[in-house]
Parts: C-alpha cells; structure tokens; sequence
C-alpha cells in the first residue's frame, strides 16, 4: 500500500520497514495501515468496540473505557484459551481459528493468534 | 464277656417292656418278669445251679424244670426258696424256667428268676446271638472304621420332652375376670379424704434370719459381644476470618503500547485476522440468524377477527338547541382528567362587516364554552361564559380546572370551574345521582371569567392560538428558560393576527408587590368582593394583565411582519407517550393560590439548558416561520427586541390552519394549508420532507393521532374526514368519511375514555360529533414507530439529495457559462491557404501508405510483385 518511492511520505529521513513480500514501506504508513483495518473494522454497522490484546492478556489498543476493555479481556482470554485447549484436545493437529460468542444483545468475536488476540463487540443491527 | 453286657440287655429289655417310665430310673428295682432269689446252698446242690461252678458269670443260664420246683416247693414247703414265686412257677406255661445267675447283683440277690416265657425266649437267644455279633464286631474293630453318613431318623424321645413341658406354664384354669367399680350414688359425689387405718392391716417385709431361701436354679443369658473401648479424639477449630485481596490488572505503558503497535507482528497478525472478522460483520449485518421470523410476523397482524371495520362509528353527537344553534363550534378540548368530558367553544358565523351590524344583538347574547358529558347529551353540564367570542381555550395541564382562552378581540381569558368539578366528575357516574340529577338539569351552572387581560396591552387582533407552558420550566424576561420552582403551570403563549407572539404569567411582577402601598392595602382591605360567583383565583390578574414577552415577526427579506395563526414549539418535556411523565399529582404541593405566586428574582432563577426556545409559526399568508423566542438586547437603545427569524418557508398558499406536532416524534410538524398539509422536520431547512398533493376540497384542520405514530387526520370543507396512513400511501387518504354537512372546524382524539378511542369532530354548524375509532386505527404495530422514522429520515436524505444536485446543477451551470463565455472571447485560428491544405493531405497520404507497406509486410500478407507494381 505504501510503495515507498511514491508515498507522499517519500523524501528526507523517513524510516522504512520491509514487509513480508520484502516491500518497503514507511514506518508511518505501516502504522498507518493497521489503524486503518482496525478503523475498518471499527465502522461496521453495529460495532460498539474493538481490542487488541497481547498474549498475557494485556491490552493494547482499545476502543471501550478502560474497566470495560479489562473485564473482556481478562474474561475473554480465559475462555480462548479453553477453547483451544478443547479443539487441540479433541485433534492435535487442529487450532482454534475464530470464536463468535452470540448473545441476546451482542455478539462477541475474538480472534486468536500466537501472540495477540483480537475482540470485536458488534450488536444486531435492529 | 464285658460285663456291660447285662446292662446293655437290661436296658434293651426295658425299652422293650416298660411303656411307662420309671422315674428316677434307679438300677436296684427290677422288672416284673425277673424275680430276684435268693438260693441257699443246698437248693444251689440240689438243682445243680451251684453258684460259680455250675453257673458262672459267663453261662449264668440254667433251665430249671418246672416239675422239679414244684416237687422243691411240696417236699420243703415254706421253707423252699421258691415259695415267694410259688404261684408264678405253678401258672408257668411252660416245662422249663430259666435262672440266671446275677453275679454283680443287678437285682439285688445272686439269682433271678425269669418269670415270663417271652423274657426267657429273649436272654437264651440274646447271649447266643451277642455271641454271634461278638465275633463280627471284632472282626470290624480290627478293619478301618468306615465313615458312614448319618442317615436322618425320626426323632427317638430319649424323655427330655418331658422336662420341657414341665418347665413351660400353661394356664391350668382359665382366668378370672373381676370388675370393680364403685356404687353409682358415690360417682360425682362430693368426695372426703381422711387418714384412716380401719380395716388396713400392713404386713410389711422383714429380713427373718431363720428361714432363708437359696435359690438353687437361676435362669440367666448370655450374649457374646464384642470388646468395646472408648475413644476421643479433638481437633483443632480454627477461627474463620475475612481475608482479602487488592489487586488491579497490568497495564501497558504507552510506551510500550506504541512499540508493540509498531511491531511486525502485530501487522501480520491484523491483516490475517480482519478478513475473518469482516466476514462474520458482514454476515451480521447482512441477516439476523437468530430472529425469529415466525414470532415476529404474528406481532404484525395484531386484528381479531370480526372487528374489520375501518370506518369511524359514530358514537354520540352533541348539539345544543339553545346555544348551538346558528353557530359554529371554533375549538374542541377534551377535559384532560375527567373522562366523557368534552368542552366546546361557540362563535357566531359571521363575518366582521355583519359583526358589526349585529353588534348590539351580540351583545345580548354572550358566547359560550359548553361542557359535554357522555351522561347526559342533551343538556350540557357546564357554562363558561365568555366576553366576546372565543377561539382557541386551553385547560391548564397542571390544574384541569383553570381555562385559558383567547377571544376574538384580543383579550385573553381564564376560568375557573374548581367549584364545578364534583358536578362534572358526578356525571360520570351516571345513573347513580339520578335525582340529584334532576336537580340540576334544570340550571345549568354558569361560570363567569375570572380574569381577562387589559385591552391595551394584549392583542389587538383576534387570538387565534393559546398554548401553556408546560410545567417544568418557566421564561426570565428575556425568555430564557429557567426551572420552574412552583411545579406548576404559570406560562402561555398567544399569538394573534396583529403580528405578534406574546408571553403571559400568572403570577404578579415582583415590581408590583413590593411596592409598600400594595402592602398597607393589603392588610386593611377586606377579601375582595366576588360578585356573580366568581371565584378570586386571578383577582389580581383581572383587566391588568399584561403580557411580560413580546415577540414580534418582522419579516425575513422585506418589510413587514408575519401574522401568525398558529403556532407550536418542542414541548421539552420528556415524549409523553413512550417515556416517563414528570411527576404529577404526588410530588406537587398544594397550590398555594396563583394570588400568591411571585415572579422570582432573575437571579435566583437558574437557567435550564436543553431546552429548545424555537418557535414554527404558521401564518395567513401560508408560511411557515422559524423563529427564537429569545428577546436580544439592543445595545444603543438599551431596549428588548425579538429576533428575525430564522427561516421562513412559504409552503401553503393560503392560511395555515394547523400547525401541529407528531406526538410521536418531537420534531415533526404537520401543517395544513388550504388545498393541502406538509410535514416537516425541525432542523431540515430546506423545505417539508413531505407535501401533499392539492385537493379539490379545501383543507380546514388537521390533528395527529395519539396512538399510531404513522396516522393523522384532515378535516375538510364539506365535512369529510380523510385518515391519512404514512406507511400506506402518501399521495392520497387511505380512508374518507363523510361525517357531516357543513365543514369541519375541529378535530381532536383522547383515549382517556376507557376503553374507547374516540374522535371529537366539530362542525361549522355547532355540532359535535363524537366517533369511535376502530381498532385498525388506532392499534400501532410494533415497528411502527420505527418504520416511520425511516420513512422521514428517508425523505430527509431525499431532500438533501435534491439540494446536493441543485448545487451541483448550478455549478454545472456556471462550469458551462464560462466555457461558452470562454469560447467567445479566444481569438479565432486564421484559415490556412487551400494549396498547403492540400499539400498537407498528400503528405499525410504518404505517410499513411508507408505505414500499412509496413504493416503488411510484418504480417507477411504482402508479396514482392505487388509491391513492385504499386511503386
């Protein structure tokens, strides 16, 4: 996204990072990048809030208060991890990708990953 | 031979012979067929039985001849050893008796004399057999013993049957049977205890030490139980106590935060994750899985069958003969508490010009406010008088017993009915009162005025519209909304055809009460005089009253001013259908009497935001104003004046006879014009989100419904009712109804009447017609509300739309001008001579012909010849 020579960014002491197609790309753009999908993400119809937790279960990025972003996580991460635990438990070879948890008000999707884990709090659209 | 051999013998032959046991078997007696004798030696000698050595213990038999005891006993007669068996010997069958030597004794003598052939028969053959077994039996003892099973036999009574049923008791007599019980004469009696002694001998036990009883036998059980050993042991309690922990969750630094934004992995890992998370937002939005269509969908169709009709029933009509005759009804009011209650405004149909011809007879003949009740529809219950004709009244929504209204000189009226009020609450009862009733039918009450304004200082035109402020908040001087202390209505507004809005209070300025000459007359005057009843509710209101706001409409663009016919602003309490009603009855006090009230000081007042002071505003000429009540300060001349409006929009154009509010939604107003109604949105400046069509019938009044959000209702010129459904068509009514001949002035709905939804319709010719309305009309589906905001927003966003290309219309517009423009200014390309223009084209052509030699040569299609031939 950023190509580097033709980023608006290009000229003077700009820092790059090589991505994985060994692409450079700014270090502003690449920041740039992901506040953009986590913008996307955040204005779905419905969205009430997103995080980004590292894998202790510490938040990153959010977009709710403080007490409430602690609350999902701390909650939420135990529940993954169980999750996982029962996928893996059931066959080796398989790993948890997604978990929606559907709620009367809400549903809650979460996302896991080696080091990181996503959620993302979205209510019916009606 | 062992010498348990007699014994075993003897004991065989006793249980042979002897049915009867002996007691206490003892071995010294002997059996009957065994005689003991005594032989002397020379009997021993004589018979040749000569003890140990013709008999000896082991042949102990000799067989006697019986003649030869018989010739013994005659030769020796007594003397003879046989004479105590004398008899038996003689009565002997047989020729031969059998002594037996008794070596041990066992009978007592030396020898015995069997008596008896049978016990003979026996011992000679016993010893010959026991001398046949003996010799076996050894022969056994020698070899191994075999072990035999024990076969069962039936029990053999060894005689212990005997000792047991000797032991148990058994009733040897059946028992007594005594009943004792005193006379009858002594049952009840009175009864006398005394010690006495008579006839009461006590034997009590002593200890005699010469006779004593020793208990030989004793029964006792035992039973074999195990050790048992006691043992304790304790614990320790340990004393419960609360405990507890602090702690709070760990946290990244913002440091640390942006660094691991930054992070490679991190971006990986969002870009790998969003597609998953788009996906399933996606599906989200796109349909709800979990609703449940099949539920949802009979919420829908909410009609019980048989009740399909959709027309207004007429329910009742009102028409007073006295007083309603050759006038029309100018506004309707349903009472807002009692319910079956409705009161009517009369005026006189006549134009200005006949007015004033008529004036005197006017005069005689005083307009009237009726009150209607369900009960009774022939006489009505209630008279307001009024001083001229009114056109619009109010009741106060805080006090249903004051009325405000506005006449069609310009003044400004109040009533009120609280004498009244038992009279129209008894009416609801119906039947009970009936002779009471009967009473009263023939006078109806009439209340007069309490207050009118002052002719100068009020309107100068007809008052067309009268509205209170609702209770929560209060106007300052400059009409800033501050919170009302009282709890009570104190406010309204008027406007009229002489171009202004204006603001009354009810109370006094606090200028006029601290004066000290007010005060000294207060306290000498006596209670005010209350001629015809009236009561002194706003004594100090009348014929001075003044309004304490003026808002003037000057004109937006030109000069001039707007003559507002009706007018409305955002009722800033909370939507009165749906959401919670500010506390009424309960919290407020008494009211202490509106005498009392005091405008307070503008400092103590306390300005309340989020309240809207904005004002739509229909007028003759048929638009419709936006404008801020707010007074402004003008700096030089230190004098109040109103703001221009903001907005103006000429909708209708003709008169706007209603300008009204959706009860549903706060910021939507229905307007209805002449040929026909708009609605708009407050905030969309450009124009109405919705504009009917013209009608062909002059449109005379609208009126929203309360109940469904989408509905409303338009009154026509020839006495229609058109019902309009938003979310059914928006060109045309889905319903019309001929409800009576002469327009219709006055249209206005309660459901405070039970179960009845009703619809009060008032016509030109001063009937009141009061219809119900059906169920389909009045029952809101649950979308409802919801459907119809869509539908406006919709409307909204088409007018934007449309502005939106407007401008970019105009634009386009402009963009084209100024190309045109730019067209004809550039100067114009001088014209080349013909011979280069042609020398140009063959140039051209050449080059054209290089071009496709070329071509064709690349694609191989062309040959040498022909290209020979064409040079």
């Amino acid at each position: 996204m950023c190509d580097y020579q033709k980023c608006k960014h290009w000229g003077g002491n700009q820092d790059y990072t090589s991505t994985r197609n060994k692409r450079k790309t700014h270090l502003c753009c690449d920041m740039a990048e992901v506040e953009d999908t986590l913008k996307r993400i955040q204005g779905y119809n419905g969205v009430i809030g997103s995080i980004v937790v590292n894998a202790e279960g510490i938040p990153i990025r959010t977009t709710l208060d403080n007490s409430t972003t602690v609350q999902y996580v701390g909650l939420l991460h135990q529940l993954t991890m169980k999750a996982r635990s029962t996928i893996r438990d059931i066959d080796p070879q398989n790993d948890l990708t997604f978990l929606r948890i559907r709620s009367k008000k809400h549903e809650i999707m979460v996302a896991p990953d080696k080091e990181f884990l996503m959620i993302v709090i979205q209510s019916p659209t009606e | 031979m062992p010498p348990k051999r007699p014994k075993s013998k003897v004991i065989k032959e006793k249980e042979k012979k002897n049915e009867t046991p002996d007691e206490g078997a003892s071995e010294s007696a002997h059996p009957e067929h065994i005689f003991p004798l005594v032989l002397t030696s020379v009997t021993q000698e004589l018979f040749g039985c000569r003890a140990d050595e013709d008999v000896t213990g082991e042949n102990p038999f000799k067989l006697l001849r019986k003649e030869d005891i018989v010739q013994d006993m005659k030769t020796r007669a007594a003397v003879s050893d046989f004479s105590p068996v004398k008899h038996i010997v003689l009565e002997y069958p047989e020729d031969e008796l059998l002594l037996v030597f008794d070596r041990d004794f066992t009978y007592g003598q030396c020898f015995y004399l069997v008596l008896t052939v049978e016990a003979k028969d026996n011992m000679m053959k016993s010893p010959a057999q026991a001398d046949d077994d003996e010799e076996p039996m050894k022969d056994e003892e020698e070899h191994v013993m075999e072990p035999k099973t024990p076969e069962s036999h039936p029990w053999i009574s060894q005689g212990s049957e005997q000792e047991i049923e000797d032991e148990s008791l058994t009733h040897a007599r059946p028992r007594l049977r005594y009943k004792i019980s005193p006379l009858m004469r002594h049952c009840g009696a009175p009864v006398c205890f005394s010690d006495g002694n008579d006839g009461y001998v006590e034997c009590s036990s002593y200890e005699d030490k010469s006779f004593s009883i020793t208990r030989m036998e004793r029964d006792t059980s035992i039973q074999a139980s195990r050790d048992t050993t006691h043992s304790s042991t304790q614990t320790l309690w340990k004393y419960p106590k609360n405990m507890c922990t602090q702690y709070e969750p760990r946290e990244f630094s913002p440091e640390e935060k942006e660094h691991h934004l930054r992070s490679e992995n991190l971006k990986n890992f969002i870009t790998s994750v969003a597609i998953r998370f788009e996906r399933s937002l996606q599906q989200n939005v796109i349909s709800d899985v979990f609703c449940d269509d099949w539920t949802v969908l009979c919420e829908d169709d909410g009609v019980p069958t048989g009740k399909t009709e959709t027309q207004l029933k007429e329910y009742q009509s009102f028409m007073d003969l006295h007083f309603s005759r050759e006038k029309s009804i100018s506004h309707v009011h349903w009472h807002p508490s009692i319910s079956g209650v409705i009161a009517v405004a009369m005026t006189e149909r006549l134009s200005l010009e006949e007015r004033i011809d008529n004036s005197t007879k006017l005069l005689l003949n005083p307009s009237y406010i009726l009150f209607w009740s369900f009960t009774d529809p022939i006489n009505p219950q209630l008279q307001l008088e009024c001083p001229e004709d009114v056109l619009c009244f109010q009741f106060c929504p805080s006090d249903p017993n004051i009325i405000a209204g506005g006449c069609i000189n310009g003044q400004v009226v109040l009533w009120d009915i609280s004498a009244h009020v038992e009279r129209l609450q008894d009416t609801r009862s119906g039947g009970d009162n009936i002779s009471n009733n009967l009473d009263k039918n023939d006078v109806i009450p009439v209340v007069r005025y309490c207050a009118v304004s002052g002719i100068e200082n009020g309107h100068k035109a007809p008052v067309t519209d009268i509205q209170w402020l609702p209770e929560t908040f209060e106007l300052s001087r400059f009409g800033i909304p501050v919170e009302n202390s009282s709890r009570v209505c104190v406010q309204m507004v008027t406007c009229a055809l002489d171009c202004c809005v204006l603001f009354w209070d009810l109370r006094l300025p606090r200028a006029v009460s601290q004066s000290l000459t007010d005060v000294k007359q207060k306290s000498e005057e006596k209670p005010p005089e209350n001629p015809h009843g009236v009561p002194n509710t706003f004594k100090h209101l009348n014929l001075t009253w003044k309004p304490f706001i003026r808002v003037s409409l000057p004109k937006i663009g030109s000069t001039g001013e707007y003559s507002p016919l009706k007018f409305s602003f955002r009722d800033n309490t909370v939507d009165y259908i749906t959401g919670d009603k500010p506390p009424q009855d309960a919290e407020r006090e008494e009211v202490c009497g509106f005498a009392q009230l005091r405008v307070p000081s503008a400092k103590q007042q306390k300005p309340l935001e989020n309240i809207s002071t904005k004002l739509y505003v229909g007028t003759e000429d048929g638009e419709l104003v936006y404008t801020d009540w707010k007074m402004e300060k003008d700096n030089d001349s230190g004098r109040l004046f109103s703001a221009k409006p903001t907005h103006q929009f000429l909708a209708h154009h003709t008169l706007v006879n209603t300008v009204s509010r959706s009860p549903f939604f706060k910021d939507i107003i229905l307007t209805v014009g002449s040929f026909g109604f708009a609605i708009w949105k407050e905030g969309v400046m450009s124009g109405p989100i919705l504009m009917s069509a013209c009608s062909k019938v002059m449109c005379t009044i609208g009126h929203w419904s309360l109940t469904r959000p989408a509905l409303f209702f338009i009154g026509k010129k020839d006495g229609t009712i058109e019902v309009w459904d938003l979310l059914q068509n928006t060109h045309e009514p889905s319903q019309t109804q001929n409800i009576s001949t002469a327009s219709i002035t006055c249209i206005r709905s309660s459901s405070a009447c039970g179960k009845h939804h009703l619809l009060a319709v008032s016509d030109r010719i001063g009937t009141l017609h009061i219809l119900q309305i059906p169920w389909t009309l009045r029952k809101s589906s649950n979308n409802e509300k919801k459907n119809v905001r869509k539908y406006f927003e919709k409307e909204e966003e088409r007018l934007e739309y449309f502005e939106k290309r407007q401008i970019k219309h105009e634009k386009h517009k402009k963009e084209m001008e100024a190309e045109q423009l730019k067209k004809k200014t550039e100067p114009a390309v001088p014209l080349k001579p013909d011979e280069e223009l042609e020398a140009e084209a063959l140039k051209e052509y050449e080059q054209f012909l290089a071009l496709e030699k070329i071509v064709l040569k690349n694609m191989g299609l062309l040959t040498d010849t022909i290209d020979q031939s064409d040079l």
